[in-house]
């Protein structure tokens, strides 16, 4: 794996996305967008596959993010897009390092069910929350970014994408340089085998701990930023087909590179919007179908296919 | 008084329903340690095709014409023909999704993680959705006879259906039969041989291969059968088997993965404590299901009837 590269690839994806930004259609920019913040929620959940954990309930911190950064308006008013940003990560990150102090001594199919308990309960707890409209949600605006009015602007989408796919790098390079860093690696060794990690005297369990809040995090960012993207949010954020889907996206890009998910988001996206309006009763079927033949022959997703042919070329 | 004799009413009634759409998640676990989400597939399966087979047997005036035939005196004949017809369409599910989807695919994942084999099942959930929806379409079926063929009985002030009473024998006779099969005859001994050490079993001799067939086959069965049952008290549409499938996990998990009697006392807690939400508040419905799951794996991490596992280095 040469690390320049993916480096290099990443910046230059960032500033061809930011420069072909204004150009492209507004559906064009719209998938992007929503791509790119599929691509950071499941940019945690590889970190958190690669550490051996499949979480079903990443749904959780998806919708809390989105609901941190949405309720700061009717609650205090605050309509500043940096600000909801940044609560939707705190928010995530405090809810996360309490969660993880139990879930870190889960493993396989308990840790999949425990976190999926969890996120069903803020579904729950939502869908009967009247004041923040029960199933149906409630809209989400950000008025303004760093002051700057940019709400009915004729460049609010374009400053909206700009910011995703500019923080979408940045969580980009910064796992990059984690999972290159010691601790970065500790989390394959988790997942091959937790008791020569303990005897080599580093701790599994704070792994998983940062591991799981840092994908949490990152969850929460890309809940956010989908929430002001889209300008809804509703609990079926944290259902737990959402948290599905992105466990889904995760198989179907493998975990071999930070691009992966985006990769993958990025394909996901563009299949559903293409196939809910062309096929809308049978695209679920082609990804399932998607699925059951990744698992069976490209068991490192998508992204050992690039890998593979790499290698021979 | 009368609410707490409703409570305990309605959760015994709910316990019945859950113990249904659980128990045959909990037994294709407990022997092929497949925790199936495809279960929430069959189980709408099973809804739609009684809602098609015994709404063809109303609608064309079956129903009538046996009560015609037999005379007065004798509308019970016709009344358990109709349960039969219901009957009839789950076996049949079961007898042709189970075969398919062991034969056809799951066969060719035994030996994969726990984890993979949940991903795998989730991607026939996603494909079987679809399937639904291209064979049946996307408007709701009612299929409202059967609820009311039984007749009602008054507790207090409070009125409830007979057929209430019929989900409550068919949970204690599946639950009995069950217990019954694995302790007393040879195909349950052969089947805890199977449980406790799959090698092993085989080396003796047991044919592994069609006792998972089997298996599966019957818990196809038990998942369609629950949607059968189901059928007549709700609208039957795509999506209700998401909704019940989470509901089984919680059942099944909070009892002890492959736990029968684990799933009959979970489903009595979970069935009571939601009734109990329901009717002092109303707002902690969904939210008391959850929060049971999540409060029980904290306790114990396995569920109530853990089994003790062989540590695996």
């Amino acid at each position: 794996m040469s690390r320049d590269r993916t480096v290099n690839v990443l910046t230059v994806m960032l500033v061809v996305l930011l420069a072909s930004g204004p150009f492209l259609p507004r559906w064009a920019m719209f998938l992007s967008t929503v791509s790119l913040c599929y691509g950071t929620v499941v940019l945690g959940m590889m970190l958190l596959m690669r550490t051996g954990l499949v979480s079903f309930g990443h749904g959780l911190y998806y919708c809390l993010g989105a609901y941190a950064a949405g309720t700061l308006q009717p609650f205090f008013g605050i309509t500043e897009m940096s600000i909801m940003i940044g609560a939707a990560v705190a928010v995530t990150g405090a809810v996360s390092a309490l969660l993880a102090l139990l879930l870190r001594k889960y493993r396989d199919i308990f840790f999949a069910m425990l976190s999926l308990a969890f996120s069903m309960i803020l579904y729950g707890l939502l869908v009967k929350t009247s004041a923040l409209g029960s199933t149906d949600g409630f809209n989400v605006t950000a008025e303004t970014l760093f002051g700057v009015r940019i709400a009915g602007t004729a460049y609010e989408r374009y400053l909206i994408f700009a910011v995703t796919a500019f923080l979408a790098w940045i969580c980009a390079m910064g796992m990059l340089r984690y999972l290159g860093s010691h601790r970065g690696r500790l989390a394959e060794a988790v997942r091959d085998n937790e008791l020569r990690v303990e005897y080599m005297g580093a701790s599994v369990a704070n792994t998983i701990h940062v591991n799981y809040v840092v994908s949490a995090m990152l969850a929460g960012l890309g809940g956010s930023l989908m929430a002001i993207s889209v300008g809804h949010i509703d609990p079926e954020m944290a259902y737990w087909t959402t948290s599905g889907e992105f466990v889904f996206i995760t198989i179907l890009a493998g975990t071999g590179n930070v691009l992966a998910p985006f990769l993958g988001a990025a394909i996901f996206e563009t299949i559903r919007s293409f196939a809910y309006e062309y096929s809308p009763n049978t695209w679920q079927m082609a990804l399932g179908i998607t699925m059951l033949l990744v698992i069976m022959f490209l068991p490192g997703g998508l992204w050992s296919l690039f890998a593979r042919t790499r290698k021979a070329g | 008084m009368s609410q707490l004799l409703a409570v305990l009413i309605d959760g015994l009634i709910y316990a019945s329903w859950l113990f249904i759409i659980a128990v045959g998640l909990t037994l294709i676990y407990g022997v092929m340690k497949i925790l199936n989400i495809a279960h929430g597939s069959l189980y709408s399966l099973g809804a739609y095709a009684a809602a098609s087979l015994a709404g063809y047997w109303f609608s064309q005036g079956y129903f009538d014409a046996t009560v015609a035939h037999f005379g007065p005196g004798y509308e019970a004949i016709a009344i358990v023909a109709s349960y039969g017809v219901m009957a009839l369409a789950a076996v049949l599910v079961g007898l042709v999704a189970g075969p398919l989807i062991e034969r056809g695919i799951l066969r060719f994942m035994y030996g994969k993680d726990e984890i993979v084999l949940v991903l795998v099942t989730y991607a026939l959930f996603l494909i079987l959705e679809d399937m639904i929806k291209l064979v049946w379409g996307v408007d709701p079926y009612f299929l409202y006879q059967p609820y009311g063929l039984l007749g009602s009985f008054d507790i207090g002030d409070l009125t409830y259906p007979n057929y209430n009473l019929l989900l409550f024998a068919v949970a204690v006779i599946i639950g009995a039969v069950l217990a019954w099969v694995l302790a007393r005859t040879r195909q349950g001994k052969i089947l805890l041989a199977v449980i406790h050490d799959r090698e092993m079993a085989a080396a003796q001799g047991i044919n592994v291969g069609l006792v998972y067939f089997v298996t599966f086959t019957v818990g196809a069965m038990l998942g369609a059968l629950g949607g059968a049952l189901t059928a007549p008290m709700i609208s039957v549409q795509p999506g209700i088997g998401a909704e019940t499938i989470v509901l089984a996990f919680a059942v099944v998990v909070i009892g002890g993965l492959g736990s029968l009697p684990g799933a009959a006392l979970a489903a009595i807690l979970v069935g009571l404590v939601r009734a109990a939400a329901v009717h002092y508040r109303p707002e902690l419905d969904l939210f008391s299901v959850y929060l049971v799951m999540a409060i029980v794996l904290i306790a114990r991490p396995k569920g109530l009837f853990s089994t003790q596992e062989v540590r695996k280095i």
